[in-house]
């Protein structure tokens, strides 16, 4: 199954994650984001993939485990 | 199939992505200007003039290109478009041929009216972050003349490296045509407390001298020295190479509410360049924004890959800019009327302050260091919830912050 991936040292708080896939992404009072789940339904692969590469510093990754 | 795309920063690049993911098995060649990896924009102006290394900022790896099938064309730029015949014509003299054409072309940053020369630079390219990082060392003279989004993030970097920075506008403060007067006044409080010397409401009349010793000469008389000048004054779409297309230019690409070109059905717009029907407002728009590219690459790979699904594009606008400490985010359309501002007392530098057209409907927001505020104003504009909800929304989160 694939897994979404943060690397929390280059989240800035964009948000736009969260705008694309609401249900797998979320912010922290900091603005750090935060993975609500972290293994990715393959129906829902496009979606989160798209949330990843909206990711203005490419904080996000989908890989396949 | 073919998809062509012209131009191959990040809405050129994140199409070609797009495209893959949608299942389109076309083939997709993604032609860019400059002889270097696509390359993201905005570090351009903030990391990587502290020393980001080029890695950083690249969009596609030549790997990359090769694992979706995305043929990458680089160093090449496309000098005209033979509609007639579906190809494209490129600098050296190939031609490419399409089913599908996406213009990704960008804007360039507006020329100096003041003069060109060694020592005046713009920003816009790598190229030129590459030139302008080299300046800025301790104790040079750095003169930045307009306060958007470009000189202000410019000034503010340029301070952190221990440049001595003056920032010229037109403008009573910093970036206030977006931010309105209380934040533009915030963030000209901000560069000041930092040691930009701001000098405010002023124009430039002429700027003599040469790099070293430059003199610029503002509309009251006053002057200004510098050993290096950054121009920072707007951008203009790069549409020249399709002038004799027989496409509509106007201030960009002319598209309809598909970022379809009127009358081409096969020619396709997103980015800075694309200048289309806002299928709500009704009126052309033109967007200089990072997410903006992203989204419209997005909606135009889908409708190529589905074109009897076509989806119109309907934007949520978003800009940020992070200077100093602070970070500022701009959701929807913060123009023409007076902010409701909403504080948190324990940490007054979080801020939003919230845009209405009519009292009621909520049309946009900036947003300062406050991040879950952040979060609910996006969420709100796309749910297109009212300004008295936000308001709730807002003081729910001052209240379980306290709590």
């Amino acid at each position: 199954m694939p897994v979404v991936k943060a690397d929390l040292g280059l989240c800035q708080g964009y948000a736009n994650c969260i705008m694309a896939a609401g249900d797998y992404f979320d912010l922290d009072d900091d603005g750090v984001v935060i993975l609500l789940r972290t293994e990715v339904d393959e129906a829902d692969r496009k979606r989160v993939t798209e949330a990843a590469n909206s990711c203005p510093v490419s904080a996000l990754r989908v890989e396949d485990e | 199939m073919t998809t062509a795309i012209v131009g191959a920063s990040i809405a050129g690049v994140r199409a070609a992505q797009a495209l893959r993911a949608e299942g389109y098995r076309g083939d997709v060649v993604l032609i860019g200007s400059e002889p270097v990896l696509p390359y993201d924009k905005p570090p351009l102006s903030k990391g990587y003039l502290v020393g980001a290394g080029a890695a950083e900022v690249t969009l596609l790896t030549a790997a990359e290109a090769l694992e979706l099938n995305i043929d990458l064309r680089l160093g090449v730029p496309a000098v005209g478009l033979d509609r007639a015949l579906s190809e494209l014509r490129l600098a050296n003299g190939r031609r490419v041929g399409f089913d599908d054409l996406v213009v990704a072309t960008g804007v360039r940053a507006r020329p100096s009216p003041w003069g060109e020369g060694e020592g005046i630079h713009v920003l816009r390219t790598l190229d030129d972050a590459d030139r302008l990082r080299a300046e800025l060392v301790p104790d040079r003279r750095i003169i930045v003349i307009g306060a958007g989004f470009i000189g202000a993030e410019v000034a503010a970097t340029a301070l952190g490296l221990g440049v001595d920075v003056t920032l010229v506008s037109a403008t009573r403060d910093l970036m206030s045509r977006r931010l309105g007067d209380e934040i533009g006044a915030l963030f000209s409080q901000k560069h000041s407390r930092h040691g930009v010397h701001a000098v405010l409401g002023r124009t430039v009349a002429q700027i003599d001298g040469a790099k070293g010793d430059f003199r610029v000469l503002l509309d009251d008389g006053s002057e200004l020295h510098g050993d290096v000048v950054v121009i920072g004054i707007g951008a203009v779409p790069n549409v020249e190479w399709l002038e004799d297309s027989g496409l509509e230019i106007d201030d960009g690409l002319v598209c309809d509410e598909f970022l379809t070109a009127l009358g081409a059905p096969e020619i396709h717009a997103i980015g800075d360049v694309a200048r289309w029907r806002h299928p709500v407002r009704g009126d052309l728009t033109r967007l200089e924004h990072w997410t903006n590219a992203v989204d419209q690459a997005r909606c135009v790979a889908h409708n190529i890959a589905h074109p009897d699904d076509r989806r119109s594009y309907l934007p949520v606008e978003y800009v940020w800019s992070d200077q100093f400490n602070w970070k500022l985010h701009i959701v929807g359309r913060t123009t023409a009327v007076n902010p409701e501002m909403v504080t948190d007392p324990r940490t007054p530098d979080r801020i939003a302050s919230l845009y209405s057209q009519n009292g009621l409907s909520f049309d946009g927001a900036v947003v300062l260091n406050w991040p879950r505020a952040l979060v609910e104003v996006r969420r709100s504009i796309a749910a297109g919830s009212s300004l008295s909800d936000v308001r709730v929304r807002l003081g729910r989160l001052l209240e379980s912050a306290s709590g």
